[in-house]
């Protein structure tokens, strides 16, 4: 009967029966929190302040129709049904699928990997920011005493204190320098502080998820209102969100709006699937999806209407100064009386210096100052929060209490994101049973996270940033649409949508409609097709390259794109792991058909096996991975 | 006497103008920037007041203690308020050498800032760089401090959770010898009675006696 609970937790999962969430709000809100991360905060207001403004919605709103909200309750529906993380699912679901399984957890690896230094620069931030005045509104002095330094002088205050004091980057990525040991120090306390929230599992997370998952919002309130307030503020807001329709005939816009709905719902890491794996079996998971999928989405929506009304300040603040330099130029140079000239005058007053004396006004070389091309300056990723949000808040009363609300914010916002890589990593090893009964759990997710911050310590060399950028252009999104695209292929036409739509009735009592069934089928992995095809085609015709920090540079303090010899073999090592995680599936086919054909009596499992739970025993799997070793994964 | 003062100012001017270009500052103040409402209108009386700052600070100089008011010159005063000002010598009839002059206000230079309720920046010598302020460094980055009591705090967090769970277990591995131990004891005090053992009353949980109930029973009726 497809109603039964499921196959037994074979693998002990800590204990005889599986823990669960204390109550449905827990659940709501852990997954929640792992889909809303820095993305929603940085990545989403970037996109729709270059693709046109309010018209991003459209794409973005048909991807998350036709692409999100489907796979994201695919995943919901067959944690809850089969009651294991990523690797028992797919296993359980065919044994052809196990190497998603296991690349699930490898891509959740490397992304905690280095989710977690993001969040150690974050944490760098924060615990500067109790200080009055904040170290970056000022350059530190020169040598002599003389002057400013002149890495600071060229570029800016904020710009020295990220690049040098922060991370003291070198100028080429195969120069790796040293480890900066505030930012081991930091990157220590931040997985300290992972450890502390998963080192029971859910049973911790469940209680840390409160705080983390709801702080943001609040701060994000709090920075909305005072956004609002602050002058130049709407102008901004108008002028980020005015449409432009004619920018939707651009394809990449729509291949940045799937991508971005794709992994900002953090689809296809095997959070989702571990944290549905502790639900009750009767739970309606379809209502579970469309809410979280919803909520993201207003979130981003949210965020950046708080985002765009801080720059909208900044970019008014930026034009008010461009334009007093300017007005001091002219006085200084006409001897006009101090203060004659104000910013509404200055326009007429130019002009008419302009016609009167135009050889001297040339010879002041002075700024264009237009308030559009400062609204027009934008930044994503770490460039906005690091840069250009500290400078943004450097000029608002009170700042040090801002920094630190701010930074607060995206600490906890990254947190219950690392929650959900942690547990999709803890998860399926508890499922497999890798570990004694004896051993508690608090040792495997200690023994976990030390895995992690040992081998995270590569991103606190100097170079480490763009060792990170590699990783987060490259290392990731490929692999994730792969594994998105399997996830789908597997469940509708491996796991049978017949089987897959008896299970959701008994789940949550109704039959999936015809629209999950046609998305399912047809649309998703169409679309993630599409999109697969599209990304490697933008990485073929793109030059790879990073944007490097080099104070020798000519036109320095624009970071110089430079392609490194350290890195040019990363799309390949990326494809190669990807490969590594379905070449193990073809390794146990060729054994199987070697057994068959050939009869060596040891190290010989023959599947399918009319029992399927053995395909989930340890035995099984030690043999299996011994015969592929060879091929590196 | 007057004559020959005239004639002395008259050949000090000229001189001035000659050495305009190397024994010259000019000087650049924004009064209404730094003061906003207080600001005071530059006359000539605080011009005398500016002759009065150089020559104190020249006077400061050795060798040049006989430095008078009369022997700073100024001119060009333009509405911005800007002008030059030179320092002359009059028994040598030449312009001081800037080096002197420029050393002199540097060491001064808070003395005239505050004459006039400037500072460095609504105050400038254009030609004298400014001596910038030393960094106040604490003896101990704040950030440290910070740090050091999150991270004290997470690891006595995470070591009483480690006990606990070690607390937990060690309690529920005793629990089921326990219970294991308190029905023994019950076993063992099964009451008999004309050889025929009792059960004891099962106070686990109720336990209908089948035999005194029937199938329509089991719910009593309304």
């Amino acid at each position: 009967m497809a109603c039964t609970v499921g196959p037994e937790p074979l693998g002990d999962g800590g204990g005889s029966e599986r823990p669960k969430w204390d109550n449905k709000l827990q659940y709501l809100l852990s997954c929640i929190g792992f889909a809303v991360g820095l993305g929603n905060i940085w990545r989403f207001p970037y996109l729709c302040q270059t693709y046109g403004g309010g018209a991003f919605l459209i794409p973005y709103l048909i991807a998350l129709v036709f692409e999100g909200i489907p796979l994201f309750y695919v995943e919901l529906a067959i944690g809850q049904r089969l009651r294991r993380g990523s690797i028992g699912v797919w296993t359980a679901i065919s044994p052809y699928l196990g190497g998603v399984g296991l690349g699930c957890v490898t891509v959740s690896f490397l992304v905690s990997l280095y989710y977690n230094t993001v969040l150690t620069w974050v944490l760098w931030y924060f615990l500067n920011s109790f200080q009055s005045p904040l170290p970056w509104s000022s350059c530190p002095l020169d040598v002599n005493r003389t002057g400013f330094e002149a890495e600071c002088q060229a570029s800016s205050t904020v710009s020295y204190f990220w690049y040098r004091q922060t991370l003291n980057i070198t100028a080429d990525i195969s120069d790796s320098g040293s480890i900066q040991g505030r930012l081991l120090a930091c990157l220590a306390a931040s997985w300290a502080v992972v450890y502390l929230c998963v080192i029971r599992g859910i049973e911790s997370t469940g209680k840390a998820i409160y705080f983390t998952a709801l702080f943001p919002y609040l701060v994000l309130t709090i920075f909305l209102i005072r956004g609002l307030t602050l002058p130049g503020a709407v102008e901004g807001l108008i002028y980020l969100f005015t449409p432009d329709v004619q920018i939707l005939q651009n394809p990449r816009v729509w291949l940045d709006a799937a991508t971005q709905i794709f992994f900002s719902l953090s689809l296809a890491f095997g959070g989702h699937i571990a944290f549905a794996s502790y639900n009750p079996p009767r739970n309606n998971c379809e209502k579970d999806a469309v809410t979280i999928a919803l909520v993201n989405s207003m979130t981003s929506l949210y965020a950046s209407i708080a985002v765009f009304s801080v720059l909208g300040f900044k970019a008014a603040n930026d034009h008010g100064r461009c334009l007093d330099r300017n007005i001091l130029h002219l006085i200084n140079a006409f001897d006009f009386p101090d203060q004659s000239i104000s910013r509404d005058d200055y326009a007429a007053v130019l002009t008419h210096l302009n016609a009167s004396q135009p050889e001297r006004v040339a010879r002041l070389h002075l700024e264009a100052c237009h308030l559009e091309d400062f609204l027009d300056k934008s930044a994503s990723g770490t460039g906005l929060a690091f840069i250009i949000f500290t400078e943004a808040i450097l000029h608002m009363p009170g700042a040090p209490g801002w920094a630190v609300l701010f930074f607060g914010m995206l600490f906890t916002l990254g947190l219950s994101s690392m929650f959900g890589n942690m547990e999709s990593i803890i998860t399926p090893l508890l499922d497999m049973g890798l570990t004694h009964r004896s051993i508690p759990k608090e040792v495997l997710t200690g023994l976990a996270c030390l895995l992690c911050f040992l081998s995270a310590i590569c991103f606190t060399l100097q170079s480490g940033n763009y060792w990170l950028e590699v990783f987060d252009n490259y290392a990731a999104p490929l692999n994730l649409i792969i594994f998105a695209f399997l996830e789908v292929i597997g469940v509708a036409y491996v796991y049978g949508l017949q089987r897959f739509s008896d299970d959701i009735v008994c789940m949550t009592g109704r039959r999936p409609s015809l629209y999950w069934r046609v998305t399912w089928k047809v649309v998703s992995p169409l679309l993630l097709l599409t999109i697969f095809v599209a990304y490697i085609a933008v990485l073929v015709w793109t030059p790879l390259s990073y944007r490097a920090w080099n104070t020798q540079y000519a036109r320095f303090p624009s970071r110089q794109g430079a392609a490194g010899d350290g890195f040019t073999g990363t799309p390949a090592e990326s494809s190669r792991k990807m490969l590594c995680s379905m070449a193990l599936t073809v390794c146990r086919v060729s054994r199987t058909l070697n057994c068959l054909l050939g009869g060596q009596s040891s190290g010989c499992v023959v599947f399918p096996q009319k029992n399927p739970q053995n395909l989930t025993s340890p035995s099984y799997w030690k043999v299996a991975l011994a015969g592929c070793h060879h091929l590196g994964s | 006497m007057r004559q020959n003062n005239s004639i002395t100012q008259e050949r000090a001017r000229r001189s001035k103008a000659e050495a305009d270009a190397e024994n010259a500052f000019k000087v650049r103040l924004s009064i209404r920037t730094a003061l906003g409402d207080k600001a005071y209108v530059w006359d000539t009386n605080e011009e005398y007041l500016f002759k009065a700052m150089v020559a104190f600070s020249m006077r400061k100089v050795p060798n040049r203690e006989t430095t008078e008011i009369s022997h700073v010159l100024l001119c060009n005063v333009t509405q911005r308020v800007s002008f030059w000002f030179v320092v002359t010598d009059p028994s040598k009839n030449h312009t001081l050498p800037a080096v002197e002059i420029e050393s002199a206000i540097r060491m001064n230079r808070n003395r005239i800032n505050n004459a006039f309720f400037l500072n460095d920046q609504s105050l400038e010598f254009l030609k004298i760089p400014t001596t910038l302020a030393p960094p106040t460094d604490p003896s101990v980055p704040i950030w440290i401090i910070i740090f050091g009591v999150i991270f004290c705090i997470v690891i006595v967090a995470v070591v009483l959770l480690i006990l606990s769970g070690i607390r937990e277990r060690r309690r529920k591995s005793k629990e089921p010898s326990e219970a294991d131990d308190t029905e023994d004891k019950c076993e063992n005090t099964i009451t008999i009675e004309n050889g025929i053992p009792c059960d004891p009353l099962d106070t686990k949980g109720g336990h209908i006696n089948d035999a005194f109930m029937t199938e329509d029973e089991r719910l009593t009726p309304l």
